[in-house]
This record gives C-alpha cells, sequence and structure tokens, in this order.
C-alpha cells in the first residue's frame, strides 16, 4: 500500500518518466496500482466486468496521452486519476456529456515548484489519515458518495435516512476532511 | 465584483464523484469557471475522491491487460472531440466557457425564444433528467412567483436579481428545493441573464403563469 509521502512522491516521479522519456517501465508499476482501483470504482459505480476492464485500460492510456497535462503542484497522482476515471464513467455509464470548469489561463510549469509539489503530497498523507479516521457511518456516507452511481436521493431511499440527513452528514464529513487536509486544527 | 452565494459542498461532491445530471453540471461548471474559492473546494473535494480511491478495495485486472493498455497506446490518442469554441479566444464574455460550449459563441449566439413579458429563453441540448435553459430578463422585471416539486440551481451571469433579502450577482448561484417558495425580481440597472437547471417542473402558484407553462416549456 502506498501512503508514505516518499511513495506517493514517486507517483509523481513516475509520471514525468512518462512525460519525458515515454517510460513503459514506469507505466507498468502505475498500472499495476492504480488499474485495479480504477477497475473497482468502475464497478462499484454499475459497470459489468467486461466494461469496467475496458475502461480501466482506457483510463490508463489516456494517463500516459495527458501526462502533460498533471499539475503536482494541484493534485495528487490519485486525485488526477479519479478525474480521468470519473469522466469516463460519465462518458461510458451516464451516456452524457460533463460540462468542465473553464481552464484556468496558465497550464502545468515545466518545472513545478517542489515546496508547492511537497505541500500537496503532505496534504494528501493528512487527507488519507482524515479519510481513516472518520467515524464508521460518515465513512461509508463518503464512500457512498464518491463509489457508486447513487445520487443523495437515492442513497436516502436506499438507507431510510431522509435526505436532509444524508445531506448535512456529508457535509460534516467533507468539512471535517478538507479542514484537516489543510491541516487547520479547530 | 465577487460571488458571495456558492454551491453547497455536497453538491460539488456529485460533481465531482460524476453523479449530478448534465444540466446541475452546467450550473456546477458555470459557477466555479466564476468563483475562485469554489474551484479551490472543488479541488479538495475531487482529492478526497483520489484518497478514496487509494482505500479501495482493488478489482484484479485480467491476464494481458498492460500488454494490451499499451497496444492501446501504441495507436496514439483518442481523436480530441472537437471543441465548439476555443477556450484561447482574447476577450471577455458574459457567458462562461462551459456555456459557451453549448452555445458555439456568447450571448449575440444565443436563439432567444421570447416568452412573453420581455422575458425570453432558450434551453440547451442536455441529458433528459433534468432541465438547463438560459434565462433573460429585462431589469426590474418579476419571475412569476414559484415553488418547486425537484431541485432547482441558478447562476446569474449578467445584471443580479433580488430574492427576498438576498441579491444575487455574476457568479452566485442560488439553490432552491421544494420548501422554498421564492420570487426572483431583476434587479434594476441591468438586465438579467442567468442560467436555470431544474429537475421537475416549476410549479407557479399564480393562475396566470400556470396557463403559461405548457407554453414555457418549464
Amino acid at each position: 500500500m502506498p501512503g508514505s509521502v516518499a511513495e506517493q512522491a514517486d507517483w509523481t516521479g513516475h509520471v514525468a518518466r512518462i512525460r519525458d522519456a515515454a517510460d513503459q517501465a514506469a507505466f507498468a508499476e502505475l498500472f499495476l496500482h492504480f488499474a485495479p482501483r480504477v477497475k473497482a470504482f468502475l464497478m462499484r459505480s454499475g459497470a459489468n466486468e467486461t466494461l469496467a476492464e475496458e475502461c480501466a485500460q482506457e483510463v490508463m492510456a489516456t494517463l500516459w496521452h495527458k501526462a502533460h497535462m498533471f499539475d503536482p503542484t494541484r493534485a495528487s497522482v490519485a486525485t488526477w486519476v479519479f478525474t480521468i476515471a470519473r469522466n469516463r464513467k460519465v462518458d461510458m455509464l451516464r451516456k452524457q456529456r460533463r460540462p468542465e470548469p473553464e481552464d484556468l489561463p496558465w497550464g502545468p510549469e515545466p518545472e513545478p515548484e517542489q515546496a508547492e509539489v511537497m505541500a500537496r503530497q503532505q496534504e494528501s498523507e493528512r487527507l488519507a489519515g482524515a479519510l481513516a479516521t472518520l467515524p464508521e457511518k460518515q465513512r461509508a456516507l463518503v464512500e457512498a458518495a464518491y463509489f457508486g452511481d447513487l445520487s443523495h436521493s437515492e442513497i436516502a431511499a436506499t438507507t431510510g435516512l431522509p435526505l436532509g440527513t444524508i445531506k448535512s452528514r456529508l457535509r460534516l464529513a467533507l468539512d471535517r476532511l478538507r479542514h484537516e487536509m489543510k491541516g487547520v486544527t479547530r | 465584483m465577487s460571488v458571495r452565494h456558492r454551491i453547497p459542498d455536497e453538491i460539488l461532491a456529485e460533481y465531482a464523484a460524476g453523479d449530478l445530471a448534465e444540466a446541475f453540471g452546467l450550473v456546477v461548471a458555470s459557477h466555479v469557471s466564476l468563483c475562485t474559492e469554489s474551484r479551490e473546494r472543488l479541488e479538495e473535494i475531487e482529492a478526497v475522491g483520489g484518497a478514496i480511491l487509494e482505500d479501495v478495495e482493488a478489482e484484479p485486472m485480467g491476464a494481458g491487460s498492460l500488454e494490451a493498455t499499451l497496444a492501446k497506446i501504441a495507436d496514439g490518442p483518442p481523436p480530441e472531440a472537437p471543441l465548439t469554441f476555443s477556450s484561447t479566444d482574447a476577450g471577455t464574455y458574459i457567458l462562461p466557457k462551459p456555456i459557451r460550449d453549448y452555445i458555439g459563441g456568447d450571448v449575440e449566439s444565443v436563439k432567444w425564444r421570447s416568452v412573453g413579458m420581455g422575458v425570453k429563453q432558450a434551453i440547451l441540448p442536455t441529458s433528459p433528467e433534468a432541465t438547463a435553459r438560459l434565462l433573460y430578463i429585462p431589469a426590474g422585471c418579476e419571475m412569476p412567483d414559484h415553488g418547486h416539486r425537484g431541485m432547482e440551481m441558478t447562476v446569474v451571469l449578467q445584471g443580479a436579481f433580488l430574492d427576498g433579502e438576498d441579491r444575487f450577482g455574476r457568479g452566485d448561484v442560488e439553490v432552491a428545493d421544494e420548501d422554498l417558495a421564492h420570487m426572483p425580481v431583476a434587479d434594476v440597472g441591468e438586465d438579467c441573464i442567468c442560467l436555470a437547471a431544474a429537475d421537475a417542473p416549476l410549479r407557479f402558484s399564480g393562475l396566470l403563469p400556470r396557463l403559461f407553462q405548457p407554453f414555457l416549456k418549464i
């Protein structure tokens, strides 16, 4: 399991090696780690195994082709992979267009500021820790909200909880995760 | 001018997870394009998705999947969907890029249909679970008093509207559900343009607007 700062730093390096040197060995390691997770995400979202396998391969191929777009000062590799997988899910499973916010006028720097990259990695660390210590009910809800093709009203129907309760619990959990990620003690 | 009414976290999370209907996603994307604070919040909420991805119980990939993926890579990237509007065009726009992509241009390219009393609308082609429409409301003009059976999200793009005590200006979002019967009024000074998404027909409380309802297609 990755989790240490050193290992996550390494994923950033892997993407740089794909971008700069079309490094297949770096890709193979990323694939080994992320492809099964992406497949799990897609299956939890309602894809059958064949489709999830196919889409997970496409997500990983996209990672290769878009390696130059990855900005380690803005997101971890895991977060970036999550957004690519999420876009594939909207496209393949929901068969919708996904409106994306306007890009910021600047793209990734050729030589990203190491301090910023480290800051993002520390945030990922703290976030993983916060997720692990979330009360079970909140954690299950957060997971259902991200993984699993359920709208909040569908989660309400499934759990028998009022929609307002679902929303306020989720809001509380996200608030806590975001604050711990930023290292803000409250 | 700063954005004061923002999209709540749990709706950003539905958007981040890819579970929000396209019409609502268009309101979120437009708001995020106009609000730096919400953009940062969305990035944090996407980071939660990344953390859950790290933590999930993995599904083993099939035999030969890495080789199959490398073969896909060798075939080159899939053709990108052609952009209907270039993001590098200089200039300032009233409509943020996510909406321009649906219109194929800025406000002057919108095919408005008059719905009476100076109000105009244009329905955007989204998935059918929810409807997205651009509304043009002359300054000082009242929108019909209405409640909702479902959710309605409105982002202001030009001018402002007032709803009770609140004023919503460019970039601001109002999220209304069935508990809220509201009466938005376009602020005086400038005609108001907004994008409204709703997942159920609006329920007008006056008789006259109800007669208009089939005509309004909402």
